[in-house]
């Protein structure tokens, strides 16, 4: 059975349909998970797509972290199942407290909208699980706030643990020790800037998202096998 | 009791704040040499009932904890005044 992933939808949420259509080019399912339910529909894994969540009013992420789909999203996380913050999902996974740091804006006040090369730094984590360490994969980014930021005693931590998942090969927004992503401490919950689901086939000029789509499409399906 | 409270959000000191360097690096070509540690916040400006200042005030706290200021990045400041009863 192919691996079930929910994808979060807030209002203005605008890349759910980019990351369904590439879980599905790779053989999984992809459900639209609407914020103000609580259900989660069976996913074996969630994803928090990009956008612009409640308008990113306030702080990006401030709001959308109180909607009732992220009670279930943090009680899945805490059980253990694979859950990946895309950009604004990013955002709206630190804000919420299931990934540690914060997003400011860019060091440059510029929007970025253009594909990096980005570094994996450990295959330890539910959306790297079949990359190689070291391997560099294109990816789009696209956003304003992406200048990740966090105390100096969490940035060691994160680095003791080996919790930075991948970082920029040349830093494009002044994220602390060039950090395009993060892991939690039970490797389940992922963030991170760029977008692998608009590197997911090679009309789109870039194939590098789908090692990391596959990898979480693996760890969905590993997961669900250990619940039934 | 009617209040009206002001709450000031800046980056916390040795965040980098990205708004403020620009508006620094801004200023000198306007001739204004003198000035450095520009920090660039939001003010939030709300009214609440409360039973005394006290009580207001820890809710406004509790508000900024929880929503207004994100503590990972930002430090707030809270004023409060009564307000003349309605």
């Amino acid at each position: 059975m192919s691996a079930r992933v929910g994808v979060v939808v807030f209002p203005g949420t605008n890349c759910e349909l980019d990351v369904a259509w590439a879980v599905e080019q790779l053989g999984g399912s992809a459900e639209l998970l609407w914020h103000g339910e609580r259900a989660l529909d069976n996913a074996d894994a969630v994803v928090v797509p990009g956008g612009f969540a409640h308008g990113d009013y306030l702080r990006t992420g401030a709001i959308a972290r109180f909607s009732p789909v992220m009670e279930s999203v943090a009680r899945f996380a805490a059980a253990g199942g694979p859950v990946v913050g895309i950009c604004n999902g990013f955002q709206v996974l630190t804000e919420a407290g299931l990934l540690p740091g914060a997003l400011q804006k860019n060091a440059g006040l510029a929007f970025l909208c253009e594909t990096v090369e980005c570094r994996v730094e450990t295959s330890a984590s539910v959306l790297t699980g079949l990359a190689t360490p070291g391997a560099v994969l294109r990816l789009p980014i696209n956003h304003f706030e992406g200048n990740y930021v966090c105390d100096a005693a969490t940035l060691a931590r994160l680095r003791d643990e080996d919790r930075v998942v991948v970082r920029y090969v040349r830093n494009p927004n002044g994220s602390l020790d060039d950090i395009a992503g993060v892991c939690s401490e039970g490797r389940n919950v992922v963030g991170l800037m760029p977008h692998p689901e608009r590197a997911s086939d090679s009309m789109l000029g870039s194939e590098g998202g789908v090692v990391l789509l596959r990898s979480l499409l693996e760890a969905a399906a590993a997961g669900a096998a250990v619940a039934s | 009791m009617r209040f009206e409270a002001r709450v000031e959000i800046t980056h916390l000191p040795g965040i980098l704040d990205p708004q403020g360097a620009t508006i620094e690096r801004a200023l000198p070509a306007l001739g204004y040499d003198n000035v450095s540690d520009v920090r660039v916040g939001k003010s939030i400006r709300l009214v609440l009932d409360a039973d005394d200042e006290a009580a207001a005030r820890d809710q406004v706290e509790e508000m900024c904890r929880r929503l207004l200021a994100n503590p990972v990045i930002e430090a707030y400041e809270i004023a409060l005044s009564e307000l003349s009863a309605p």
